[in-house]
């Protein structure tokens, strides 16, 4: 038994092993060629790891396109859009879960079948309505449909239904309006759920692609996606430039992601009451 | 409803959201407390963005569609009316050839995309459900390609692709294959977009499927142990089966999202979005379609018809699926 058993372990490192190398390969390519000078690009046999490492790409990618610029406006843009769709689904949910009224419970349904919708049936009416009001080109434009988020009101109703109603009725016999038992209870007992609902928006609007490319039309305005998106189309054959580029785009979301990983371990535990 | 589905492969395995069945619970507390206007003030943002931002749009491109507006004339009854042409888009782009060759090119992703992805993804689901010293390590590695956004998945992916000094080709040229030019061959093209999707998505839907093994109840297991078992038979008989309802959920989710494939197209074959869906068409999906249509040729009523189609086509195969759920996923009794 026990060869057999040995020879398993072995079997399983050396297949997770194997895929791991399928993920990680395309990355290390990445960062080696970032490393190399365009004339070491057209070399074969190719270089696995740059003869002579020159930070050169970094600093064209800066020159090439307003990239400092499109990391401040993805890094801008991300962060509002966090913050818009987390307060209003926060503020939708909670209505959804502990205000309801006869309509509430309709609505919702009516929040869900827009989940079924595609963005693509309502981008080009979206885009005739914010050029009307003059905002496409404008990160308010691009911000603002971002205070409708039916998955994010979905998942935060799931955890404010899960809330004891004795809490909320304590605080408002001690007198606290809803805002306050909202804000102050709601929220903070919920923070393993909103913690992961900032991780994914944030995600999702930093590595979004689509909408921005409708949006967004003007130079100073690209986020990193249309940044990395233009060198693409302007300097196809820079691999070491166009590399150096991707590379730093994924930093912020690495950083986040390794921060943020405790809350998604810790689970959605909430406590507190007795009996 | 800005972000699709595709956007939300952030974090979703982490927390499982649960529901604790109060919603049929309404108590005479909460009546006593929650007026209609402070339940109204919690829900206006939203609200407006629904009304906004989704309802409005949806009836407007319904209207789009049946007409050939371009963009520029002014919004009115009258402009309407005078741009009227009923189904006349519908059946133009049913009548086209493009149409029918835009979803041979998504059927052939899906082909080879949805076996692959399933295999790939049980897989690693499989490797990571061991108590291994390094496990946590793997994890983490396999869900990297998931956090890169796509246009920088696609740039790395297209430098791999490239003919002659790319890494696939070299690779395959040390075993003594001489590769095909991929993105730049009609034939190799959707291939070589399916290769990126496989190593971009793999992750994402093996902690998915972790999820769904790790759900199993181990009192099969240790039954089918007593019985003599072996380690295929276990997986064969016990795991799969148990974990069609996630293979289900899964099948549906990647048939969506083919679909609505976009980024890699524009980037890898379209040159962010200057080309036309790579060598002779041959990666041209429906969403690249709608944009080209929509904000390169400002033909607005003709892509507000595509995306209706999408919908359509969408919801149809959704449809579909989940009548044929009953042949072969098994949901535990």
């Amino acid at each position: 038994m026990k060869p057999k058993k040995a020879a398993a372990g072995v079997l399983w490192y050396v297949s997770a092993t194997l895929v791991a190398v399928f993920a990680l390969l395309p990355f290390f390519w990445m960062i080696s060629t970032s490393l190399k000078a365009r004339g070491a690009l057209m070399v074969i046999p190719i270089q696995w790891i740059p003869e002579e490492p020159t930070i050169d790409a970094f600093r064209k990618v800066f020159s090439l396109v307003p990239f400092a610029r499109a990391i401040l406006n993805s890094l801008f843009v991300s962060v509002s859009a966090t913050l818009i769709t987390l307060t209003s689904a926060s503020m939708a949910a909670y209505a959804f879960a502990k205000l309801r009224t006869r309509f509430t419970d309709k609505l919702f349904s009516v929040y869900l079948a827009t989940m079924m919708i595609p963005m693509q049936v309502t981008v080009i009416p979206l885009f005739i309505i914010l050029s009307r009001l003059k905002l496409i080109g404008t990160f308010s434009g691009l911000l603002l449909p971002s205070l409708f988020n039916a998955f994010a009101v979905f998942m935060l109703r799931q955890q404010f239904m899960a809330l004891p109603e004795d809490y909320i009725d304590a605080a408002v016999m001690d007198g606290a309006s809803q805002w306050r038992v909202f804000s102050q209870i709601a929220v903070p007992m919920c923070s393993p759920v909103i913690a992961t609902l900032v991780v994914i928006t944030f995600m999702g609007t930093w590595n979004d692609y689509f909408w921005p490319l409708v949006v967004l039309t003007d130079k100073a305005k690209m986020t990193l996606t249309l940044a990395l998106n233009q060198m693409n189309g302007q300097y196809t054959t820079q691999y070491n430039t166009l590399m150096a580029g991707s590379l730093l785009s994924m930093i912020p979301i690495l950083i986040l992601y390794a921060s943020a990983q405790k809350y998604f371990q810790s689970g959605l535990k909430l406590g507190g009451l007795k009996g | 409803m800005r972000l699709s589905s595709t956007d939300f492969r952030g974090a979703v395995p982490a927390g499982r959201a649960r529901s604790r069945g109060r919603a049929g619970r309404c108590t005479v507390a909460i009546k006593k407390r929650a007026s209609a206007w402070t339940t109204f003030l919690f829900l206006a943002p939203s609200l407006v963005g629904l009304l906004a931002f989704s309802i409005l749009p949806m009836a407007a491109s319904l209207v789009l569609g049946f007409t050939r507006w371009d963009g520029l004339k002014p919004i009115r009854w009258s402009t309407v009316r005078e741009m009227w042409v009923g189904l006349g888009n519908y059946a133009a782009i049913l009548g086209d050839a493009e149409f029918w060759r835009v979803l041979s090119n998504t059927s052939y992703f899906i082909v080879l995309y949805l076996p692959l992805i399933l295999i790939a993804s049980i897989s690693i689901a499989l490797l990571l459900n061991r108590k291994k010293p390094l496990i946590s390590a793997y994890r983490v590695i396999y869900y990297i390609p998931v956090l890169c956004s796509w246009v920088a998945g696609a740039l790395i992916w297209k430098w791999i692709l490239s003919p002659q000094y790319g890494l696939l080709n070299n690779i395959l040229a040390l075993v003594g294959i001489e590769g095909p030019a991929w993105l730049q061959d009609e034939r190799w093209a959707m291939p070589g977009i399916v290769l990126a999707s496989i190593w971009k998505d793999a992750g994402y839907f093996g902690l998915i499927f972790l999820g769904g093994i790790q759900g199993i109840d181990p009192s099969y297991y240790e039954a089918a142990e007593l019985d003599g078992a072996s380690r295929i038979q276990k997986l064969f008989r016990i795991t799969l089966p148990l974990l069609t309802p996630t293979i289900f959920f899964v099948v549906v989710i990647c048939v969506i999202n083919s679909f609505q494939l976009f980024p890699q197209v524009m980037v890898m074959t379209s040159n962010g979005g200057q080309g036309a869906g790579g060598p002779l068409g041959a990666t041209q999906v429906m969403v690249e379609r709608i944009y080209s249509y929509a904000f390169k040729y400002y033909k607005m009523g003709y892509a507000a018809s595509w995306s209706w189609l999408l919908f359509i086509i969408i919801f149809a195969v959704t449809a579909i699926q989940m009548r044929l759920q009953k042949k072969w996923v098994y949901y535990e009794a």
